[in-house]
């Protein structure tokens, strides 16, 4: 039963309820830093790390608020750890702090966040919550870091450029040139870009979508021809 | 009525004590942090001053021999006080590092740090701030590309002011294919800042107004 849960939660978190390819939720940080691999990891990990502590809090105090109030409450606990996780990356990741700028503390505003507040955690015990967290964070750093890929190839022609200022210094020799002399492509570095690959990325998940429920409706059809009991329940069009 | 009245009330304690808590919470880590944040941010601003004035060029501390970078002046264009700060040798002023602000970038304004030697050649410019288009006008970042090098070692002679541009307005720099505009504002904000350089020669190489500096006097003194 309960490891059910734990594989529902995967699955919504990172395919079924995308946030970013399904919600259509946290677009405006999707949108405007993903020009690069870099930018995507850096916000999509600190995410990670606000809807894990939110979701949690908001568990924890789930039976102490009333309904009334829940929602403003829900906003003081995102807006502190935001907030803490600022004030922590520029401790010890300043580098990193510099480059997500005022996206850091958008993240208060990335609707994400109060909706699993809202929409799960506030009614769901501690772990599955928290790790609910995990999965949705995940979901949304995953698509981050593949729109940052695809706009930084096509823009660029690159791959994985200035990745030191995340992994310190060893990291400056990842970058990988794909085309010797690429002219770079403006579009798909600019926020129209961003648009346009999110728009693909959207449409290949449908694709893939609708060609596992076709193959699976074909499957769910098959044993039943010939059978008497076919002709008494179901719909047939 | 009392029960609203008492609903009220005890949401409104409930929402009070979510504020001292996450307000206890934030003050917590702040005051955690606050220490490491300020070496950070003054080890980020020294790393970019000591790029273009390297350790063994000077012997002083540069975040601690300064003199205000004046707001609102017509060269400079800063928006907010800042610093500028002076490399000595043997307590003579070798280079100055002047704060400027270039206004006209693609996506706003971008900060800069421009060194003048005492014989009015660039040292090296620095970006420190800026929004510029990723993968394009951000080339002037010397994290990114090393374009902002040849800045080095030209004054308002080398080339003749009227060649302070960029190649494409039939000057002397290279634009970034992609971007003129950043390119563009950040050789006029250097060429500026030379102008402001010499108008004000005399107050940026001054020597003696520190306590660095008179410590230092004898030794010019002795010296050839």
């Amino acid at each position: 039963m309960s490891e059910h849960v734990y594989r529902d939660l995967s699955l919504n978190g990172l395919w079924k309820n995308n946030p970013a390819l399904v919600q259509l939720l946290g677009l405006c940080p999707l949108l405007a830093v993903t020009a690069s691999v870099v930018n995507a990891l850096g916000l999509a990990a600190a995410t990670l790390f606000v809807l894990v502590c939110s979701n949690t809090a908001v568990s924890l105090i789930r039976n102490v608020v009333s309904d009334a109030v829940r929602l403003p409450a829900f906003v003081m606990i995102i807006a502190s750890a935001v907030t803490c996780t600022e004030l922590l990356m520029q401790a010890y990741a300043y580098e990193l702090y510099q480059i997500l700028g005022i996206f850091l503390p958008l993240i208060t505003t990335n609707c994400v966040i109060l909706g699993r507040a809202d929409g799960y955690a506030s009614r769901n015990p501690l772990g599955r919550s928290a790790f609910d967290g995990a999965m949705m964070g995940l979901g949304f750093g995953v698509v981050l870091v593949l729109l940052g890929a695809l706009r930084e190839i096509f823009g660029t022609g690159a791959l994985f450029a200035d990745m030191d200022l995340l992994f310190g210094p060893a990291a400056a020799s990842w970058k990988i040139v794909l085309v010797e002399g690429y002219q770079p492509f403006l579009l798909a570095i600019l926020p129209p870009g961003a648009f346009i690959f999110t728009g693909l990325l959207i449409a290949l998940k449908n694709r893939i979508d609708s060609g596992i429920e076709r193959r699976a409706a074909a499957r769910r059809e098959a044993p039943v021809r010939g059978s008497k009991r076919v002709r008494v329940t179901g719909t047939i069009s | 009525m009392k029960v609203l009245g008492q609903s009220i009330t005890r949401n409104g304690l409930v929402l009070s004590a979510f504020a001292v808590a996450t307000a206890v919470l934030i003050a917590g880590t702040y005051l955690q942090t606050r220490e490491r944040i300020a070496a950070e941010q003054r080890a980020a601003e020294e790393r970019a001053l000591l790029e273009i004035v390297p350790r063994e060029a000077h012997d002083n501390s540069l975040l601690d021999d300064t003199l205000p970078a004046p707001v609102g002046e017509d060269k400079l264009k800063l928006a907010e006080p800042r610093s500028i700060y002076r490399a000595r040798r043997d307590g003579r002023v070798e280079t100055v590092l002047v704060p400027a602000r270039a206004p006209d970038g693609y996506s706003g304004a971008i900060d800069l740090v421009v060194g003048v030697d005492r014989d009015g050649t660039v040292a090296g410019v620095r970006v420190l701030e800026h929004r510029e288009t990723p993968g394009l006008g951000d080339k002037v970042d010397r994290r990114k590309s090393d374009w902002i090098d040849d800045f080095a070692g030209r004054s308002l002679q080398n080339p003749a002011p009227a060649q302070w541009k960029v190649r494409k307005d039939k000057g002397v720099f290279d634009q970034f294919t992609g971007a003129t505009i950043t390119p563009r504002a950040v050789v006029a904000a250097t060429r500026r800042t030379l102008e402001y350089v010499k108008a004000n020669e005399a107050t940026l190489f001054a020597g003696g107004t520190t306590p660095a500096a008179a410590e230092a006097a004898p030794a010019v003194e002795s010296g050839p």
